[in-house]
């Protein structure tokens, strides 16, 4: 049980940094980035190659993988995505989904369409007891790790002028404008940023959530979930949303495994009916 | 004086319209003995027209953004498919049976789609659909889950036409239900319902200050987009003899969506004109690289997207006015 809940909340943790830079374009930018996933794809794919092929040590590959997917999402930014962010939905629907379609077919044609896996350093493997727990020590090491990151993020948001600057950028660009914040470079930034986030989530969950290529369809809909549920106003909403939707994931394939993913799927309905502004929103 | 001039200056066109979509019905048909190897592509496309035209309904002319359309594309293929294998091979009823459990689950999910925003709407709809292809999947004692629902047996159209392996009574059958539909979204779409749907889709604030109902009219247009794609799944399920989990996976959704945006959303050809060069490109392009060739189908999303899908409608409409108005002055010269 209590294993369950602790699987449950690396789960989560590695939802929650995946998803977190898709609740800055979707929420606070208001860009439909189906693509995100892509990102982490990239990230994980990243680790695994440096990890298996390159010989670099896990704990190298981890920021490496995010330096580099933070690049490669500074320079889609510039390219691709900064035309995009007045257009309507449908235009920034349809052209993310192209780069999914785009990102799934290039990786099978480069790696095959084989599931991968990442060298973990021998300390990470293995379990260990807290409490008379059987822990999985990877496991421990992603919600430390996690855990730190989230507060990180939540300071620099609130304490830093980074953090201001974005959030008056995102509340009124214009006037955000006027008052001398190069709002394009806080919006550049901060995608770099998010999909950095997103590739590290994909090098910490290649182990646990697995990584082919279709990896960017198959978690779209969590992170969606993720950013939707836990609101975007907040660090804190889309970090609980994460872990309860770890918890709940983990705990329903366990106990009732016949329903599959149709308990997460079910329930986020449900909550966007009752709460389409999101369960941890503040009014506005 | 002005308008007179002007209705001489646009009958001539008005005419030649109508003479230019006559002469691509008469294709349409001719085409069973133009191209008599080719009529199995040729049903699909008149399918995958069916199902774009259903999304139009919806996205062209009501702005409502569903990224989850193959809900009911799957819906109808299993509804027409189980219905045909347990209780009768006869194609029309189990069309009508299709459209009758496809309305019925549109009009309930209506409620829940209509609520919120763009970004709700695109979550909860893409919600749906992947609900249903988990319980396709995990019902496989019913569904043949992977497998497919195989064993459908069809009888005779209408008793007399047997479904062939070349395919020429599927696509005659396909092509007679576009038809028919198409004829029918036409007259929906230039009713005055038609007309309180585009106010809807311009601007859901002002129409709801006219007194447009809005709520109502889209809980009538989602409905009877629901059934239309749920007849083009039945149609698909029904000319192939077999449905398979495919019918439900996002990519379905995300290709009518790319259908509409290369034929142009908001006038109903563009379904139509978008289901034939998007099919004829996917044949194309999976002849020569099969494994790949959603790549291009995604970069050809991107270019689209960055250059602006407005141009291609232009295009379209340029050339349609160009030839129609050369047919017509061919016309009426005598």
């Amino acid at each position: 049980m209590l294993t369950i809940i602790i699987d449950g909340i690396a789960y989560g943790m590695v939802l929650f940094i995946l998803a977190v830079g898709l609740s800055v374009t979707l929420g606070l930018m208001n860009f439909v980035n189906l693509a995100h996933g892509a990102f982490a794809m990239a990230g994980g794919y990243c680790a695994v190659v440096a990890t298996t092929r390159a010989g670099i040590p896990f704990l190298l590959a981890l920021p490496l993988a995010f330096l580099v997917t933070a690049i490669a999402g500074a320079l889609l930014e510039r390219l691709l995505y900064r035309p995009l962010y007045n257009r309507p939905h449908l235009d920034q629907v349809l052209f993310s989904i192209g780069m999914v379609f785009m990102a799934v077919a290039s990786i099978d044609w480069l790696m095959g369409s084989q599931q991968q896996f990442v060298t973990l350093p021998e300390a990470l493997k293995g379990r260990t007891e807290i409490f008379g727990i059987p822990v999985g020590r990877y496991r421990l090491f992603i919600i430390v790790l996690c855990g730190l990151l989230a507060a990180g993020l939540q300071l620099i948001l609130s304490a830093t002028r980074f953090g201001s600057q974005l959030r008056a950028a995102v509340d009124d660009a214009r006037v955000a404008r006027g008052l001398g914040i190069s709002v394009n470079r806080v919006f550049a930034l901060t995608f770099a940023a998010g999909s950095g986030l997103a590739g590290l989530g994909g090098a910490l969950g290649a182990e646990i959530l697995g990584l082919d290529p279709t990896f960017p369809l198959k978690f779209m809909i969590y992170f969606l979930i993720v950013v939707s549920v836990g609101g975007t106003s907040s660090i804190s909403g889309p970090f609980l949303a994460a872990l309860l939707l770890g918890i709940a994931d983990v705990a329903g394939k366990y106990y009732i495994p016949q329903a599959g993913s149709f308990i997460i799927y079910a329930l986020m309905i449900l909550l966007l009916l009752v709460r389409p502004q999101g369960l941890f929103a503040r009014a506005r | 004086m002005h308008s007179a001039q002007d209705s001489t200056a646009i009958r001539p066109v008005m005419r030649g319209r109508t003479a230019l979509e006559l002469a691509f019905w008469l294709l349409a048909f001719a085409a069973i003995l133009l191209f008599p190897r080719k009529l199995i592509i040729l049903n699909e496309i008149a399918i995958l027209a069916l199902f774009a035209l259903s999304l139009d309904l919806i996205l062209g002319y009501a702005g409502v953004l569903s990224l989850g359309h193959a809900a009911f594309l799957g819906l109808g293929a299993y509804t027409a498919g189980l219905f045909a294998k347990h209780m009768n091979g006869d194609p029309l009823t189990g069309l009508a049976v299709s459209a009758a459990v496809t309305g019925l689950a549109g009009f309930l999910s209506s409620f829940l789609v209509l609520r919120g925003t763009d970004l709700t709407r695109l979550m909860v709809t893409l919600g749906l659909a992947l609900l249903l292809g988990e319980a396709a999947n995990k019902a496989s004692w019913l569904t043949g889950g992977a497998d497919g629902l195989q064993g459908i047996t069809m009888q005779p159209l209408l008793g007399q036409f047997a479904f062939d392996l070349a395919g020429r009574t599927a696509y005659l059958y396909s092509l007679v239900t576009l038809l028919i539909l198409f004829l029918i979204a036409r007259v929906i779409v230039a009713s005055p319902f038609g007309m309180a749907l585009r106010a809807i889709r311009d601007n859901p604030l002002r129409a709801r200050a006219i007194g447009v109902p809005v709520s109502h009219r889209l809980v009538t247009v989602y409905t009877i987009a629901a059934v239309y794609a749920g007849i083009a799944g039945a149609l698909l399920a029904q000319t192939t003899q077999f449905v398979s989990l495919d019918v439900l996976e996002l990519h379905r959704s995300a290709d009518v969506l790319l259908v509409l945006v290369i034929g142009g959303t908001g006038y109903l050809y563009g379904g139509i004109i978008g289901a034939l060069a998007f099919k004829l490109l996917q044949d194309a392009i999976a002849s020569a690289t099969p494994q790949y060739w959603q790549f291009w189908i995604g970069l050809l999303l991107v270019i689209l997207v960055l250059t602006g899908r407005e141009r291609i409608r232009a295009a379209l409409t340029g050339i349609s006015r160009r030839l129609a108005f050369g047919r017509a002055t061919a016309g009426s010269a005598p």
